[in-house]
């Protein structure tokens, strides 16, 4: 039943416990984050099954009902979707133990309803990936958008603001998701994913088409922070709870990007967001941009969370450049970012928690040699992290580039290439400059020695360490999940 | 040499690369006691040592040892291959480590200096990284070799911890690893191009297939890479600044592993991956030769300006990295085999010079080449190898630097020029130049100190030691290794079938 079951079962676990946490947590509030870690370890190994049955080449379908697509629902389980799913479960597992040592802190009594909001976010993303169906898969952003305007706004007090602001952000960038849909429903009377491939092929192309295609574009653009449109991220993460960054840096956008190649790929096809209008062009230029204008703001930031968010911005702009080089190479680079990112960023964001709630602050001028005696783990963890992102080799951070490169290379893109090498060289800059301190910079050894916590706890430095060592695994293996999996289900047309 | 190579199977290039790796943790959990921390360096590199020396028997007789680890890309394995020239720097860099390991314990413990297990966990990692520059197969295996020792020697550089260090080590920083950007670039380049980045003796470009402007282009990229660590001017001036490192690291890491690794960079990049044909055919070997002469003369001129004598030891280095790169750049096989002797020659008379200057500096607290009045008596075993390294530098025979420059001229005479030999005479002489005073200083220019430390044997040991094996590969170049034969038979190798 589960083999028959398994790709509803995530998004529907997790909705499921969501609603009942309230009440199994009712009496005893210290439930509530075993249970949270419990149903996430449950999405990990299902998550892991489904790839595992993927890998045998089963393309799974599911049928909601039992309605036959295009009129039911359908859930389509493809290398593509079991592997953003994976990853994405993944790292939301480490994130919620190290959730077990200072939510009490970070979010004193509202742990309850917090958890219950990690759900009901790992559904809306869950549903976001699986899902083969536009509409549905709206339904699912909204579940996954109202969660972290929540999970965002319990943090500092200025969270609030920048909250409401992404909410606003947000909202707009559904709603253009979802008049997008309804120019496509008008022009195709389907809402299923593979249904609307096949009559799109057929139909020859229309303003209403291009409407569409160029609404819900905006709208994903939106939600994955492409730049000009990030506006709402940097705010977001940097008052937001350590663990909501952690949780909303690697998986918010990441899901977005997701999003993203589905349509242009696989839903609209090449022959349309290349040779109709260039919109892979506009979005490959945006990112560009992006990921210069991130890489540079962020080398100018006092603050460790904020620095990471406009790197966010840099890395999404990565993403970006490799959907819009259409090519192979550029594709598996993307989406091998898509996994490395969200390792590299979790750590990182991992890291700035710890620093929080041993130091009571993140600021990077006040950083000096003593965070590295009290945390020489984080501290590890960071400079692993920290590496890969530079781009060093093994790391992992390295073959997202190596990749990337060769797509651009391949498609004789020169701005490209230069933009994916030099952004390298921005990245070590602004983590250099975190190494010097912590390192290197000799504080004042009476000083307000109290604010620091004697040692780091093991359970939020064991999810850190595994998040950033992981990155060296990742990156001797790449050629494996590759080879294996990305690879397997390259884009038609490309 | 002209028979075809056997490949054979082997894991000892693995386990080369990977035993000081191995050290890295158990220096690390031997924090507190130094002797057991020390023992792990120690037995490291001998055992490191050994392993490359039992590559040579097989060696001589035709037999290349390869390991494949796993396909790190698709289409590309990181694939460890020892074949001649990578056992020979292998070689050259692994038993200099030895010395350097005695050393840095006479050095670190003499200055008390602090975080001790840092750097010798830095250098042990350096060390692998070094090795597998030597034994990479192909250019990916060699770029991430290459960018994990720009990493690793970092906390060497900055060692020290001062303003100066910290700054020292953001130049070093900016320069190495813009320099494995363009080497990345031109990887991805090269495997658009090929499809194949395995390094063959006499390139692996298909002229056809590469254009003029392309391959200039790609050749600059791939120079930029190698060419910071090799210090061919104008890439050059990171290696003075980094000079505020312990000398033990400027001896090994700044005279050998590091700079070498650049110069075995340059060997390979002309070598195995251009060619003297497309080399030729392209002119870029004049462009080679033109930068490597600049660097020669200006570097010795410089030289002359400095007073801290490890800024001056620094830029003779400069000068004679590119000594190896005007031997690859004349594309005939004398000139070629005496680029890589000079890789070795180089090394263990460079090395002397430096294990002087931190032997000076650890008895005598003195920098610069001003204070330096009367130390040739306080010290005499150190100043008499600093005297020999000297002459061994400008190459009068029958010391060892003798050896290669002949070589390098006899090429440049096969290649039918005579400037690079005009150049290499007068460098021979602006060595002197430079070098000579320091002497004089030492020993003429008053009375010695009233000095009661003596020379500390831990040190004076290991630069005996290195200045004797200067002499001996003067004496007996095949003698020691049989570098001599290993070095003329990549030499023929590479340039086997190129016409002029």
């Amino acid at each position: 039943m589960i083999s028959h079951n398994s790709p509803a079962l995530i998004p529907l676990i997790s909705l499921g416990s969501a609603i009942a946490l309230p009440l199994i947590a009712f009496k005893k509030k210290a439930l509530a984050h075993p249970f949270t870690l419990l149903v996430s370890f449950t999405m990990v190994i299902l998550s892991f099954y489904n790839i595992a049955r993927v890998w045998q080449g089963e393309r799974i379908t599911y049928h909601f009902g039992g309605w036959l697509p295009p009129v039911g629902i359908e859930y389509l389980l493809d290398p593509l979707s079991a592997f953003i799913a994976c990853v994405i479960n993944t790292v939301a597992f480490f994130v919620l133990i190290h959730a077990g040592g200072i939510l009490e802190r970070e979010v004193p009594h509202r742990t309850v309803p917090y958890c219950a909001l990690i759900l009901l976010f790992l559904c809306g993303a869950n549903g976001i990936i699986i899902t083969g169906d536009v509409f549905n898969l709206y339904v699912f952003l909204e579940i996954f958008s109202l969660a972290g305007y929540g999970l965002i706004a319990v943090g500092e007090r200025a969270a609030v603001v920048a909250s409401f602001r992404y909410l606003i952000l947000g909202t707009l960038g559904a709603s253009f998701y979802l008049l997008g849909v309804g120019f496509l429903y008008i022009v195709t009377g389907s809402l299923n994913m593979a249904d609307l491939k096949r009559i799109i092929a057929v139909i020859p192309v229309n303003p209403a088409l291009i409407a569409a295609l160029a609404l819900m574009v905006t709208g994903m653009a939106l939600k994955m922070a492409l730049f000009p449109l990030h506006g709402w991220l940097p705010d977001a993460y940097t008052y937001a709870p350590s663990t909501t960054s952690a949780l909303i840096a690697p998986i918010g956008t990441k899901v977005a990007a997701y999003v993203l190649i589905r349509l242009l790929f696989f839903v609209f096809g090449i022959k349309i967001t290349v040779d109709t209008i260039p919109l892979l062009d506009v979005i490959g230029y945006m990112a560009a941009a992006g990921v210069l204008y991130g890489s540079l703001l962020a080398i100018a930031q006092k603050e460790m969370k904020r620095m990471l968010a406009y790197s966010s911005v840099a890395q999404i702009g990565y993403i970006g450049i490799g959907l819009s080089l259409a090519n192979p190479m550029g594709y598996i680079g993307a989406v091998l970012h898509i996994l490395n990112h969200a390792f590299m960023k979790g750590a990182l964001f991992l890291v700035a928690g710890n620093l929080r709630n041993g130091s009571g602050h993140s600021e990077i001028p006040r950083f000096d040699a003593r965070l590295r005696k009290k945390y020489p783990g984080g501290m590890a963890a960071f400079s692993v992290a920290a590496l890969s992102m530079i781009g060093i080799p093994p790391m992992a951070g390295f073959f997202s580039k190596w990749y990337l490169s060769l797509g651009a290379v391949e498609k004789s893109n020169w701005v490209m290439l230069a933009v994916i090498l030099i952004s390298s060289l921005l990245n070590a800059v602004y983590f250099i400059r975190i190494w010097e301190r912590v390192y290197l910079i000799k504080g004042n050894e009476e000083n307000d020695d109290t604010l620091l916590q004697e040692k780091e706890p093991l359970i939020l430095l064991v999810p850190t360490l595994i998040l950033s060592f992981s990155l060296i695994l990742l990156g001797l293996g790449n050629s494996f999940l590759v080879t294996k999996i990305i690879a397997r289900i390259i884009p038609p047309g490309m | 040499m002209t028979e075809t190579w056997q490949v054979y199977p082997s894991i000892i290039p693995l386990y080369v690369v990977g035993i000081s790796l191995l050290a890295v943790p158990l220096i690390v959990l031997s924090n507190n006691r130094p002797n057991l921390r020390e023992f792990w360096t120690l037995g490291a590199s001998i055992v490191k040592f050994l392993l490359v020396f039992s590559l040579l028997p097989n060696l001589l007789s035709h037999r290349i040892a390869l390991f494949t680890l796993w396909e790190i890309a698709p289409g590309i394995t990181l694939t460890l291959k020892a074949d001649a020239m990578g056992v020979f720097f292998a070689l050259v860099a692994s038993s200099l480590w030895i010395a350097t390991s005695l050393y840095s314990i006479g050095y670190m413990r003499g200055l008390k200096e602090h975080k001790q297990t840092r750097y010798f966990a830095s250098f042990a990692v350096c060390l692998s990284a070094t090795m597998g520059i030597a034994f990479a197969a192909n250019i990916l295996t060699f770029l991430i070799f290459y960018e994990i020792l720009t990493v690793a020697t970092y906390p060497l550089v900055i060692h020290k911890e001062t303003k100066e260090a910290i700054s020292a080590g953001r130049k070093y920083l900016a320069y190495t690893l813009s320099a494995g950007i363009l080497l990345i670039a031109a990887t991805v380049l090269t495997y658009k191009l090929t499809g194949n980045l395995d390094f063959k003796a006499g390139g692996i470009f298909d002229p056809t297939s590469l254009p003029r402007q392309r391959a200039w282009i790609l050749f600059l990229l791939f120079l930029g890479g190698v060419g910071v660590k090799a210090a061919i001017m104008p890439l050059h001036s990171w290696l003075p600044a980094a000079m505020i490192a312990p000398t033990p690291v400027s001896a090994l890491l700044h005279a050998v592993a590091v700079v070498k690794s650049g110069a075995f960079g340059v060997l390979r990049l002309v070598g195995f991956i251009f060619g003297p044909t497309l080399m030729h055919l392209y002119g870029l070997d004049i462009l080679l030769t033109t930068l490597a002469c600049l660097t020669i003369i200006t570097a010795s001129l410089l030289a002359f300006r400095q007073d801290n004598l490890k800024h001056r030891l620094a830029y003779s280095t400069v000068g004679h990295l590119s000594y190896i790169v005007l031997g690859a750049a004349l594309l005939s096989p004398a000139a070629f085999a005496g680029a890589l002797l000079h890789l070795l020659n180089h090394a263990f008379l460079k090395i002397t010079l430096f294990f002087c200057a931190g032997a000076i500096y650890v008895t005598m607290h003195k920098e610069k080449i001003s204070e330096l009045k009367g130390v040739g008596h306080a010290m005499p075993w150190t100043m008499g190898a600093f005297t020999i390294a000297t002459i061994g530098l400008m190459g009068v025979p029958p010391l060892n630097g003798f050896i290669s420059k002949w070589e390098i001229c006899l090429g440049s005479l096969q290649a039918g020029t005579v400037l690079p030999l005009i150049i290499l005479i007068i460098s021979g002489l602006l060595n002197g130049g430079y070098l000579f005073p320091i002497i004089y200083k030492a020993y003429y220019t008053g009375t010695p100190h009233p000095i009661k430390e003596k020379e500390p044997y831990i040190m004076v040991v290991p630069l005996l030691v290195t200045i004797s094996f200067a002499v001996l590969l003067g004496l007996f170049p095949n003698g020691v290794f049989t570098f001599f034969d290993l070095a003329t038979g990549v030499g023929k190798e590479i340039l086997r079938g190129f016409v002029r």
